[in-house]
């Protein structure tokens, strides 16, 4: 009686790019008529999951968005494709994908091609390269982070200016909080 | 009582566990203005391939912003996470030691080191240990931030630390957390100079919240046999 479908389940209270989701409305989009069950079972084929009681050991490549709530060794690369480590997945391999999004915990060196977001309660113990980085409030993460530039030369501070007036003033700036963050 | 449908009880109690009790929580602290991190920034911002670390607690938008205005790499070492465990663990005569060997980088491979307020928790002999270690992974006229607290800590003050969570190039956010460990006797600007030898002084501020921003330089190769002069107080006291 607790065993819910684990093929639609969503992965975390704050996803909404669950890598799912685009399908899933495509799906729907294209076949508003389609009776319940059907429609049903085409969201789980589109769905790729590695369930929770799955564990995989050596390489897993794939061409299509992935959440993984197993245990998987090895590598993983999803060179154009989203790849979700939900909150009871837990990953000990090289991460090859386009975006990656961390709710579970990976033990390894992580590449994205566009983004990688640890959410909260999500772990990341190793490298991190992609060119866009989130590391939500409540997650954990040891290692680095390469995030290289698209080109181009590095921001200039805009601010830069009003700090140089404000030492010429020969004044330090007050102690009281100026505003909540 | 509610009941949430898609949840199981087994995803209840995997995620509590995992809670890592040292992550940001979030929550709000007060602003205050900074003056060395811009100056820091721009010293960085004329390299190129830069590596950054962070001696700091993991902050998201700590992580994000250096990312973003510098696109460099960045390393986290979080200190405090260190100095907390062998507190607690009764172990603070072997963190000297700890600190001596505590950082992988080869010589003079850094470009920035974010220390953030790490020495006001640290007694001399740990300081000294991890003062020598920054000092040896600094590269030739690299630049390293450091906050000194300058009055003593009320003794009536719960011990915290202070996760510096950067709002813009002007401002920091200050977020207290619990540690057990308070902070320890300000440093004087004569020992502050003294620990960081041969780096040099290339600003300090005095703010009004008490506490000392500077910002050293590691004196290029030419320039080291005028070792541990400041280059000019710019103090704003």
């Amino acid at each position: 009686m607790w065993k819910r479908d684990e093929a639609v389940k969503p992965t975390g209270p704050a996803s909404p790019a669950t890598p799912a989701t685009p399908t899933q409305q495509t799906t729907q989009a294209s076949a508003p008529a389609q009776p319940e069950p059907r429609r049903h079972q085409m969201m789980e084929r589109d769905i790729v999951n590695i369930g929770k009681s799955v564990v995989i050991k050596g390489e897993l490549n794939g061409s299509e968005d992935l959440t993984i709530e197993g245990h998987v060794e090895g590598k993983i690369e999803l060179r154009d494709h989203v790849l979700t480590i939900g909150p009871n997945g837990k990953i000990k391999a090289q991460v090859f994908a386009k975006a990656v999004i961390v709710l579970g915990e990976v033990n390894g060196n992580v590449t994205a091609t566009e983004k990688v977001d640890i959410r909260d309660g999500g772990s990341v113990d190793g490298d991190i390269i992609s060119p866009r980085v989130a590391i939500a409030e409540g997650a954990h993460f040891r290692g680095s982070v390469d995030m290289q530039r698209k080109g181009g030369q590095p921001s200039q501070g805009k601010g830069d200016s009003a700090q140089v007036q404000q030492r010429s003033s020969g004044s330090t700036v007050g102690s009281q909080p100026i505003a909540a963050h | 009582m509610v009941y949430h449908s898609s949840l199981s009880l087994s995803d209840l109690f995997s995620s509590r566990k995992r809670k890592d009790e040292t992550a940001d929580a979030g929550a709000a602290g007060p602003v205050y203005p900074t003056k060395a991190l811009a100056k820091f920034l721009s010293s960085l911002n004329a390299r190129s391939q830069r590596l950054l670390l962070d001696l700091g607690p993991v902050v998201g938008t700590n992580v994000t912003f250096f990312g973003e205005e510098l696109g460099c790499k960045i390393h986290v070492e979080d200190l405090f996470k260190d100095l907390e465990r062998h507190v607690t663990e009764d172990k603070l005569d072997a963190f000297p030691s700890f600190l001596a060997r505590r950082f992988a980088q080869e010589d003079g491979t850094v470009d920035g080191i974010l220390c953030w307020d790490i020495f006001d928790y640290l007694d001399k002999a740990s300081a000294q240990a991890l003062a020598r270690e920054l000092v040896r992974i600094l590269r030739p006229d690299a630049v390293l931030f450091a906050l000194f607290n300058v009055v003593e800590a009320a003794t009536k003050a719960p011990p915290g630390y202070t996760r510096y969570v950067v709002a813009d190039r002007q401002n920091l956010q200050y977020r207290s957390y619990h540690s057990a460990r308070g902070k320890q006797r300000p440093l004087s600007p004569r020992d502050i100079q003294r620990l960081f030898e041969p780096l040099r002084i290339t600003e300090q501020f005095l703010l009004k919240n008490n506490l000392r921003e500077v910002l050293f330089r590691k004196p290029s190769a030419e320039t080291t046999t005028d070792e541990g002069k400041p280059a000019g107080h710019r103090a704003a006291d």
